[in-house]
């Protein structure tokens, strides 16, 4: 029993890095951009986020302001960097798989640069400390479970509902979907398909960058080079697992934290299993994923990966 | 348009992107505080000054270009490998497995077949992705990353566990690395460190240069790349050839980690495979997907490669700048392609250029 509710209460706050992700990965696919550079946006976002508590408090405790503000250079840097995708697949209208692949390396190639030069080694920040909400998290089983986390985490799951209601009730959240389903349509319906396109990279870029910060500052409290291994792709998997919808995304995300945490249950089993196969489940359970989801794709934005140009009729 | 036009814009496009190249590294160099020039000389210049220093730039070609030239039938049969790493992995594990089983099967026979079991561990290891994007329409490139990753866990799980060499077991070093290889698999080499795998390398991207462009089913491949719906309906039947072309990418990929274990390591230990995956995809994409392209890129990027290894000792600079280079060499390689074939940009720049030519002479 103890083992379950520790699960349970680690696999929640290692969903958070996942889930944020990949909420900004669907807002890209739902405007129709591929973004397969989530990864190298999230190593940036993990190094900038700890990069500003570890200047300033060299190692050593920091106001929590500080990490906010590492929160938010994460984010303005992802944004930034799904700028500089956009340029590249809205604009030039390059393959977006292949630029992807390319914003991926130049993402962990910058991260992995600067952290030499400013950081250096391993070097632990103090990171934001866990925050129990008051009378919640005193209940029994469910209060170490869900309300004994740090404050990421429950904006986090919080930000799901906003970004339902950002993308099903709101007008951006409409012109999101339609550039993303027929473009010419909304194109003709006087919506600047390639605004909205930006600004739902801009978003999803942010979003990227906050789960690295997320990453390297509530739950590893250091960066290193593998620190995201794989996440930001996994990211990009969990909107196909979740057809495109942050409820299910939020499962999906759980799903795979859960898969993550395997490890310490084989551990805590005490069940001598080689690490390394403990460490392969999650990826191996996307493979797995892809394999069954990828058939049923009804739900996927219509023109998911095309560019669109406005200029040329098709 | 005028012919001379038409080459000054392709030119231009080009310098462009060289220039844009160029300037995102100095950004970040800047950000280094480094030397930008010397940082460049260092990268670029350098490492051609010494006879040794080119023969360890070869030596990082040779896995590239095997890599990059398997990548490339891929990418032209419509499928993007960037699971080369985990391909190469599993390779330098056939091959280690191979040379352990059988030490004592004389050369002639052990080499190839070492090498034989390392491509056909790559080739399954590439088949898992083809298969999947063919059969069930999953996306090539999650697959194959995901691929990268079990393969590393995998590679580290043999080393530290099943191969682990029995002399660190008995230290209590506890390095995860195999034993010396036995002698039967080695590669001869020719100067240095510099080994035959350079003649396997050319060896095999002329003959990839016969299956593209001189056979039907090189052509077929072309063709499911270049239009699968066109390919399907002149009668190609184009999951056969998009898995066929993952196979052949993921061979090339474990053969290049076999003769890299065979020619310079010569026993398993970690980080052979040094991202050369990644890096064969800039040097297919540079090389523009052509095997005679490919070998000259090879030379650049081992070139580079080992450059920027020399960077943190004489600039400061972090060794990983040169993937901020691979990372923005991708970028604008695919960018400058779309401009460069766009017609709609050239023709308004083509009217531009008139329409100043007949002010300037009004």
């Amino acid at each position: 029993m103890d083992l379950v509710v520790n699960v349970l209460s680690m696999c929640i706050p290692f969903s958070v890095a996942l889930l944020l992700a990949s909420l900004g990965e669907m807002f890209n696919q739902r405007a129709g951009i591929f973004n397969l550079g989530c990864e190298g946006v999230m190593a940036m976002g993990a190094f900038s986020g700890m990069l500003v508590p570890f200047l300033v408090g060299h190692g050593g405790a920091v106001p929590m302001v500080y990490n906010a503000l590492g929160f938010l250079l994460a984010g303005v840097i992802g944004a930034l960097l799904g700028l500089l995708f956009g340029l590249v697949v809205i604009t030039f209208r390059a393959p977006q798989g292949i630029a992807g692949i390319g914003m991926q390396m130049f993402g962990v190639g910058v991260a992995g640069t600067l952290f030499r030069y400013f950081v250096g080694g391993t070097q632990s920040v103090p990171g934001v400390p866990s925050f129990p909400i008051p009378v919640l998290s005193k209940i029994p089983v469910l209060g170490k479970i869900f309300f004994s986390h740090n404050i990421v985490v429950y904006l986090a799951f919080l930000f799901v509902l906003l970004s339902n209601f950002i993308l099903f009730k709101t007008s951006w959240g409409l012109r999101v979907r339609a550039v993303g389903t027929h473009p010419r349509a909304a194109d003709s319906m006087g919506i600047n398909v390639t605004l909205t396109r930006y600004e739902s990279l801009l978003v999803g870029g942010a979003l990227a960058g906050i789960a690295g910060a997320y990453l390297s500052l509530c739950q590893a409290k250091m960066f290193s080079d593998e620190l995201i291994s794989g996440r930001g792709f996994i990211a990009v998997a969990l909107v196909y697992f979740g057809h495109w919808n942050p409820y299910k995304i939020m499962l999906g995300a759980l799903l795979f934290s859960l898969a993550q945490t395997f490890q310490s249950v084989v551990q805590g089993l005490g069940i001598s299993f080689p690490y390394e196969f403990a460490v392969m489940l999650p990826y191996i359970l996307v493979i797995v994923v892809l394999a069954f989801s990828s058939r049923d794709q009804k739900s996927a934005p219509a023109s998911l990966g095309k560019p669109f140009n406005r200029e040329i009729r098709t | 348009m005028s012919k001379g036009f038409k080459i000054a814009y392709k030119l231009g496009i080009i310098a462009v992107s060289i220039l844009a190249v160029i300037f995102i590294s100095s950004v970040i160099l800047v950000v280094l505080d480094a030397p930008i020039l010397k940082t460049f000389y260092t990268i670029c210049i350098m490492p051609l000054t010494r006879s040794l220093h080119i023969t360890e730039i070869l030596i990082r070609a040779i896995p590239l270009a095997i890599t990059a030239i398997g990548v490339s039938v891929a990418y032209r049969s419509g499928i993007i490998n960037i699971g080369a790493e985990g391909q190469m992995a599993m390779g330098i594990l056939a091959f280690t497995a191979t040379a352990l089983a059988l030490p004592d099967v004389p050369r002639p026979v052990l080499l190839p077949f070492a090498l034989l079991m390392a491509a056909l561990s790559g080739g399954i290891w590439g088949f898992i992705p083809g298969i999947l994007k063919a059969k069930l329409n999953v996306s090539e490139l999650l697959s194959t990353v995901m691929l990268n990753y079990i393969a590393a866990q995998f590679y580290t799980f043999c080393l530290r566990v099943v191969m682990m060499d029995p002399a660190e077991k008995m230290s209590g070093g506890g390095t995860p690395q195999s034993m010396r290889l036995t002698e039967n698999v080695w590669l001869s080499r020719i100067s240095g460190r510099l080994h035959y795998g350079i003649v396997i390398a050319v060896v095999l991207a002329v003959l990839i240069y016969i299956l593209l462009w001189k056979t039907t089913v090189g052509y077929k491949m072309r063709a499911s790349g270049s239009g699968a719906r066109a390919a399907r309906y002149g009668g190609i039947n184009v999951p056969l050839f998009v898995v066929a072309s993952m196979v052949i990418s993921g061979a090339f990929a474990g053969l290049a980690g076999g003769i890299e274990i065979a020619g310079v390591h010569r026993r398993a230990i970690e980080g052979i495979t040094n991202n050369y995956g990644f890096s064969a995809v800039v040097v297919a994409l540079f090389g523009g997907l052509h095997p005679l392209g490919i070998l000259p890129a090879s030379f650049f990027f081992g070139l580079m490669i080992y450059g920027s290894t020399l960077c943190p000792r004489q600039v400061g600079v972090p060794a990983n700048i040169v993937d901020v280079m691979q990372g923005v060499i991708i970028l604008v390689i695919v960018t400058s392609q779309m401009v460069l074939s766009d017609k709609y940009f050239q023709d308004r720049l083509w009217r531009k250029y008139q329409s100043f030519k007949k002010r300037k002479e009004a």
